[in-house]
């Protein structure tokens, strides 16, 4: 029903070969740190669950990428590409899949639930939609404190739309106007349940008319897209347009989790335009378009693959968490701990 | 001049507010209308854009604390009922309670629970929840039952690092008075003797304080001579001042308005029971509402959760064992 409603201004915003190029580097790193992640699963490394990006690094690579150091960012679990554009290290994100007690986490928790508040990227929780409101109190202090030209940005999938906690935050951001921009993956499933069961408008972007907020929709296969409408999305909540929901259409490339075979994917999704690879399409933009060559890709594949083998290796000779050492409070006020009043 | 237990709510927010630029309140009709039990009166007007209406979203008044802390800020969240938190449940539980230990970052947020039972209020408006927040890690549960600790303890719990729920008593409003707010005042995680004695230790928190001691002094005209713990907090939980009281008497009775399955009672007599188990000459033993929903009629309300009467009652049959 409703188109994008608005269009980045001219020459603002525009995926350039450089904003292109950059981006697919990170959505390559991200690929390649995801397979690292499934092989050290299947090889028994990893306690606990992996979860990829793979089929979603456009969209989360446009969004991370458009961001500025000083904006909030809550990713979620396929958020991969977003996360390292954005300015996660590579070492992070294996100490904490890994459960270094040098990560960020420090084993206390672990694969996707990373983060540093204080830097304004923002560890999520596993309850779906939770995180949006967080962001809003961000912005909503820093309004307090006179902030301004900043934004905020929550990812989710269509599954998370249907929560309470979704509405209630979309509802509390378009009240307050707040520099929101929540960018919905609509993957068609979630976990297994397809969007069918989960939704019975005709596109999730329609929901913005009724909490009075932009709308967008793009096609999240492709880069070049991506780039330009979540650009154009966060200009628009950066000028004071308020809150901004973008809503991708692609298709989940993996399972959940790699613990899941997906074998409950419709195979005609997976040869439709929804189940193009946003990373083979973003190679044969580049090609296409004669802003690199060929041999190019395998330099920087290969640079990413070092990196990546130089990360596990130094965070697999890193300290893991000491039970003995461990402190076993959760309150940060010493004096009220029991035992020490 | 005399103060209720509101007004000392109401004065430690205005206190907190003028000393404290990261404090601000947010909350459903908390601004011009002034709270819909007037504990935030008069407050928007005084500290503009600092007393803030929420829309009626439970989840996001405390996520968005939750966002602003992160921030630095130290944010007020009133809860209209206590029992309307529970659409906050995650929130406070998953996202706040787990912060500072995921990340190293404090979050310093009190979430005001007006909680307890009036006559009338029925179902939905009467909860008792100090039990099922104290029951999770990364949280503070205070019970204020004077109007003094109302106000001081409301003024620590903004200053705390930690998310504070802080259960005000909806009886204890306008029941309670005093002649000035205190300038001193236990640190929290202390609890009182709110009244001494040598025969029997009753430990009760908010409203049940008064009727315990209202108990006490019916049960003085028998002769006996109970001694009333306050705890104050029940997250952290006094336990050595309840076992000293229990050295002196050797009864134990813990009462509580909260539902009796597990909980704050429950929790005072394991540890009582398991470290000082060879202080106690009588089994202990624990008075609680009852097991169903509270009840709105009056005449049921009042059975259901613990009274001056069934306290006295349960004082009794310990006394005489």
């Amino acid at each position: 029903m409703l188109e994008t409603v608005s269009e980045p201004r001219a020459g603002q915003i525009e995926a350039v070969p450089e904003a292109h190029l950059s981006a697919y580097r990170f959505m390559l790193r991200a690929r390649l740190l995801d397979e690292k992640f499934a092989a050290l699963y299947r090889a028994g490394k990893i306690h606990g669950g992996v979860f990829l990006g793979r089929g979603q690094e456009a969209l989360s690579v446009a969004l991370g990428i458009s961001l500025n150091k000083s904006d909030v960012f809550a990713p979620l679990i396929r958020d991969g590409a977003g996360r390292l554009a954005f300015g996660e290290n590579i070492l992070d994100a294996v100490r904490t899949y890994l459960g270094s007690s040098l990560g960020p986490m420090r084993g206390r928790d672990g694969n996707v639930h990373r983060g540093n508040p204080q830097a304004g990227y923002l560890p999520m929780i596993s309850h779906l939609g939770a995180m949006v409101s967080v962001v809003n109190g961000v912005l909503f202090a820093r309004r307090m404190k006179g902030i301004t030209g900043m934004v905020g940005a929550a990812c989710l999938g269509d599954g998370a739309t249907s929560t309470g906690a979704f509405h209630e935050a979309l509802n509390q951001a378009a009240v307050e106007k707040l520099p929101l921009v929540l960018v919905v993956a609509d993957n068609q499933y979630a976990y297994s349940t397809p969007t069918s069961r989960q939704f019975a408008c005709e596109s999730l972007a329609d929901r913005a008319v009724g909490y009075g907020i932009g709308s967008h929709t793009v096609d999240g296969t492709d880069l070049t897209a991506c780039l330009k409408i979540v650009g154009g999305a966060m200009a628009n909540a950066r000028a004071g347009g308020g809150p901004q929901l973008v809503v991708a259409k692609l298709l989940r490339l993996c399972g959940h989790g790699e613990h899941d075979d997906a074998n409950y994917i419709d195979p005609k999704l997976k040869n439709s335009s929804l189940g193009r690879d946003c990373l083979k399409y973003a190679e044969e933009t580049i090609l296409k378009n004669k802003w690199s060559a060929a041999a190019q890709f395998a330099i920087w594949r290969n640079e990413a693959v070092e990196e990546i083998e130089e990360a596990v290796a130094q965070v697999q000779r890193e300290p893991t968490p000491d039970p003995f050492a461990e402190e076993w409070t959760a309150l940060s006020t010493k004096h009220l701990i029991e035992g020490n009043i | 001049m005399s103060l209720t237990y509101l007004d000392a709510i109401c004065e430690a927010q205005a206190h907190a507010l003028r000393d404290d630029p990261r404090v601000f309140i947010y909350g459903q009709d908390v601004g011009a209308f002034g709270g819909a039990f007037k504990a935030t009166k008069n407050l928007a007007k005084e500290f503009p854009g600092r007393v803030i209406d929420s829309p009626i979203s439970e989840d996001a008044m405390v996520g968005l604390a939750v966002g602003a802390a992160i921030e630095g800020m130290r944010p007020i969240i009133e809860m209209q009922f206590a029992d309307f938190s529970t659409v906050g449940f995650n929130q406070i539980v998953n996202q706040a309670a787990t912060l500072f230990w995921r990340t190293n970052v404090s979050c310093p947020i009190t979430v005001r629970l007006p909680f307890g039972g009036t006559s009338g209020g029925g179902p939905f408006h009467s909860q008792s929840l100090e039990t099922i927040y104290a029951h999770y890690p990364g949280l503070i549960v205070l019970t204020p039952a004077t109007v003094e600790d109302a106000y001081s303890m409301l003024l620590e719990a903004v200053a705390i690092d930690d998310p504070v729920i802080f259960c005000e008593h909806k009886f204890l409003y306008r029941h309670l008075k005093a002649e000035k707010l205190p300038s001193e005042a236990l640190p929290i995680g202390k609890a009182r003797i709110a009244r001494e004695g040598r025969d029997l230790t009753i430990v009760a928190y908010s409203a049940m304080v008064q009727d315990a001691l209202e108990a006490a002094e019916e049960l003085a005209t028998e002769g006996w001579e109970v001694e009333v713990v306050d705890l104050r907090s029940v997250k952290p939980l006094d336990t050595d001042t309840v076992m000293a009281s229990v050295s002196r008497t050797g009864k134990l009775l813990a009462v509580g308005e909260s539902w009796p399955w597990g909980g704050v009672t429950a929790e005072v007599i394991a540890r009582v029971t398991s470290e000082g188990y060879g202080l106690l000459d009588a089994p202990p033993q624990r008075l609680n509402a009852k097991d169903t929903p509270v009840p709105y009629h009056p005449n049921l309300w009042a059975a259901h959760r613990p009274t001056v009467r069934s306290i006295g009652a349960a004082a009794r049959k310990i006394l005489r064992h």
